[in-house]
């Protein structure tokens, strides 16, 4: 089984190469199909292309890396309306262990918690606690944990190695919340 | 979850794994490119009242909001057709409302802007195409 494993893994690479090579351009709204082409909103609206072709690339989902767009403030978008809302920033990383023959998941609070709220996710989609959540690769193929964002918003399933990002053989230390510190301590 | 049943997922994932790969194979030989990714239709009542679906651009939205302004700040729950959003809201500042009140974005008037949809689509996340979307395997 190991043997078949490790031949569809491959053939699975060599899929995902080919549709992101095969990934046609930003699609003009007249012809995505979602549009109605004798809309008298078609040349008011902004077109994909127009707006994201001027952000850090990337090879799938919309084709723009937000974590850069943001990181290298390309974008600035607004983080609140009301000026009372409170803004939670955390920066801790989970390392998640049951991936079969795939690298460990490395999931990082800090990219999450510049776009989203705590309660995006706590506990809609996940308890607040390591190993308490029977996640897994169909559930998540299937639209939930992180695949409620992922395939839907954020970037796509197809993209493996991004969240299987932690090589189980050099990883020396322990699954769980890196580092182990007091969340009051991380958060800001 | 108990340490007996962390241990049993860990014990099961082999043979999983297996029939996983086969699944996914199975999946993303049916890409079905649709729209912009994470383009979302609303039309539960849209159409049985005349109007052209209405066509939610999150690419468009990301760039000026992050998604804590509209999934935390003003409570729109992350599943495609949950809110139970109509007009009669947006028009007192509710939904699209909270901004669409020429203020913060241009005003409920511009009804061709929101309602610029194909006739026939169905509510849900239209662009998601790598792999057909959450929910659709
Ligand atoms: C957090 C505030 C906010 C919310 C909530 C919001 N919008 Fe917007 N929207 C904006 C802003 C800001 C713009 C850009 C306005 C401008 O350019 O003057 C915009 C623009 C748009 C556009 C035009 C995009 C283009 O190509 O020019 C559409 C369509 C749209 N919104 C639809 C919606 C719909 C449908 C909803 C509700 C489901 C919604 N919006 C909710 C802030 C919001
Ligand atoms: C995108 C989703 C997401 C967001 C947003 C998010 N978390 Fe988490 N959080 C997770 C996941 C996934 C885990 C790990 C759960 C598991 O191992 O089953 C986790 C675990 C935790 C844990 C448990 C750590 C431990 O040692 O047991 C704490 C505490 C936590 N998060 C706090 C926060 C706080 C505070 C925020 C907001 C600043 C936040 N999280 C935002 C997904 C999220
Ligand atoms: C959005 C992040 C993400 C992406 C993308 C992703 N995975 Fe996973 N994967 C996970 C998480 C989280 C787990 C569960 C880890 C845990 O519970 O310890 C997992 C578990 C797995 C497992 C273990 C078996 C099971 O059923 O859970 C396999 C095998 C796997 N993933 C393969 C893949 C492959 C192949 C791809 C690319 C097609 C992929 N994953 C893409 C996050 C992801
Ligand atoms: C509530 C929505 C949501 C959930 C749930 C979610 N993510 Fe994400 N994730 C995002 C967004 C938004 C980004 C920003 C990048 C993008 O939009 O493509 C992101 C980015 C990432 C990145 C890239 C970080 C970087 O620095 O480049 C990784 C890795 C990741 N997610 C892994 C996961 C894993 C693993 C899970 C499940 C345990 C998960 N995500 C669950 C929304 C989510
Ligand atoms: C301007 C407001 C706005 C912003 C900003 C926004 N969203 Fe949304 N989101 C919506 C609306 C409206 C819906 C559709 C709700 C409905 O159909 O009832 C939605 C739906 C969703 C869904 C459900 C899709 C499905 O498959 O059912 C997800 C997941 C999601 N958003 C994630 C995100 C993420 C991640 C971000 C940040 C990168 C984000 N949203 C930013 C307004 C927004
Ligand atoms: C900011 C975006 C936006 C604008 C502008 C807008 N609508 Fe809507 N409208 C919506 C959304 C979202 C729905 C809910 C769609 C659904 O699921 O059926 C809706 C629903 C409707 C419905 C269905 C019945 C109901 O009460 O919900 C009608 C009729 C309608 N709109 C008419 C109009 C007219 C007329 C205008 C211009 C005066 C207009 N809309 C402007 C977003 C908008």
């Amino acid at each position: 089984m190991m043997k078949a494993t490790s031949f569809l893994t491959s053939l699975l690479f060599l899929l995902s190469l080919n549709t992101a090579q095969g990934a046609p351009g930003w699609k003009a709204l007249t012809n995505d199909e979602v549009h109605d082409p004798t809309s008298p909103a078609i040349g008011i609206l902004q077109e994909p292309a127009t707006a994201l072709a001027l952000l850090p690339s990337d090879t799938s989902g919309n084709r723009v890396s937000w974590i850069r767009a943001l990181r290298e403030r390309y974008i600035q978008p607004r983080t609140n309306i009301y000026p009372e809302t409170e803004i939670k920033v955390l920066d801790m990383d989970i390392i998640m262990e049951l991936t079969g023959e795939m690298p460990l998941v490395r999931f990082p609070h800090k990219p999450h918690t510049e776009w989203l709220d705590c309660d995006n996710c706590h506990d809609k989609i996940f308890i607040e606690k390591v190993g308490a959540n029977p996640v897994n690769m169909f559930a998540i193929l299937a639209g939930e944990y992180c695949g409620r964002c992922h395939g839907a918003v954020a970037f796509p399933l197809t993209e493996c190695n991004r969240c299987h990002s932690v090589d189980r053989a050099t990883f020396t230390g322990q699954p769980g919340a890196q580092p182990e510190k007091k969340v009051s301590e991380l958060i800001n | 979850m108990g340490k007996d049943g962390y241990i049993q997922r860990k014990k099961s994932i082999r043979c999983r794994q297996f029939i996983f790969y086969l699944t996914l194979l199975a999946g993303f030989s049916s890409f079905n490119v649709l729209a912009e990714y994470g383009d979302v239709v609303l039309n539960r009542n849209a159409e049985l009242n005349d109007m052209r679906p209405v066509v939610f651009p999150h690419w468009f939205h990301r760039i000026r909001f992050r998604c804590k302004v509209c999934h935390h700040e003003l409570g729109f729950e992350m599943r495609a057709g949950s809110n139970d959003i109509n007009m009669g809201d947006i028009i007192d500042g509710k939904f699209c409302g909270m901004c669409h009140n020429g203020e913060t974005a241009w005003s409920v008037d511009n009804c061709d802007l929101c309602h610029s949809g194909k006739p026939g689509l169905k509510t849900g996340i239209h662009g998601s195409n790598e792999t057909s979307g959450p929910g659709r395997w």
